[in-house]
């Protein structure tokens, strides 16, 4: 199984996401692009099915996704535009957060710059994501909660730090 | 404490050089300054924020003040990263499986053996 993902914090305004799948580029490419791939795995925790995956994947081209939670039927989305499109290799798209009836933290004003790369090596693909949220004000509100300064904090050096105390 | 708090005292690295130093056990200011090239009173302010942050506490031992780690904070941080990890590991396993099962279409459908 390929090693767990990656989260680190390359500025005040991004969220970056690594991860390497046993699988050729394209193939990455197109469970990112093809709505009935899509939907079989961009689904986050359990309990939630995604009924609407509408992607019209070129330079301009519009995606809805669309949520609905198991338990309570309630709904959540995101919606935008692809902005770079050079596949298998890259694509980038703006991302609007639509509340539907869930709410939540989550700024709807100004989008977030999603940026995916694909880097195929023997056989194993690399996949960065990259989010650039319009504000640290932003980041910290779709992310959760706050944080400060430009800082690359990876989860793995802190998880070090613990190994090494509990040596 | 807050994890702001925590992830403002994280964002410096001479501050995660000295929790690092620490987690091999505590030490003096002396002790912490000595690797880098800094000033006793430089390193004692990245101190004070590791403690106003509640990252690290000073002890009483005779003259010395050791600093150690405090674990919970760091701890607060780690999770906080973790649960956000967990919710894309989650999507990217579901995604180890599509991939697995689009590659198995994909094989040439020549094992057909022959008898």
């Amino acid at each position: 199984m390929p090693a767990p993902a990656q989260v680190t914090l390359p500025s005040d305004r991004e969220v970056r996401v690594t991860r390497q799948f046993n699988a050729p580029r394209q193939l990455v490419y197109d469970a990112h692009t093809k709505p009935e791939l899509v939907q079989k795995w961009m689904l986050g925790p359990a309990g939630w099915d995604m009924p609407v995956c509408e992607m019209d994947v070129r330079p301009d081209g519009k995606y809805r996704w669309q949520w609905k939670s198991q338990q309570d039927g309630k709904q959540f989305g995101f919606f935008g535009t692809f902005t770079e499109v050079d596949g298998p290799a890259h694509l980038a798209h703006d991302e609007y957060y639509d509340p539907g009836d869930i709410g939540g933290s989550m700024p709807t004003g100004d989008p977030c710059v999603v940026s995916l790369d694909l880097k195929e090596q023997n056989g194993v693909t690399t996949l960065v994501c990259n989010m650039r949220f319009a504000s640290k004000e932003t980041r910290d509100g779709a992310v959760a909660t706050g944080m400060t300064d430009g800082m690359e904090i990876g989860y793995a050096r802190l998880d070090d730090m613990f190994k090494a105390k509990a040596a | 404490m807050t994890l702001d708090a925590t992830f403002s005292a994280l964002a410096d690295p001479t501050r995660r050089a000295i929790l690092a130093r620490l987690a091999d056990g505590e030490a003096s200011v002396m002790e912490l300054a000595a690797p880098f090239a800094m000033s006793q009173p430089a390193i004692s302010k990245h101190l004070r924020v590791l403690e106003n942050a509640g990252l690290i506490t000073k002890g009483r031992d005779g003259q010395r003040r050791p600093c150690r780690i405090e674990a919970e904070p760091l701890e607060a941080a780690n999770e906080w990263l973790e649960r956000y990890r967990e919710f894309w590991e989650q999507n990217y396993q579901r995604l180890d499986n599509l991939l697995e099962t689009l590659l198995e279409e994909q094989k040439p459908k020549t094992k057909r053996k022959k008898k």
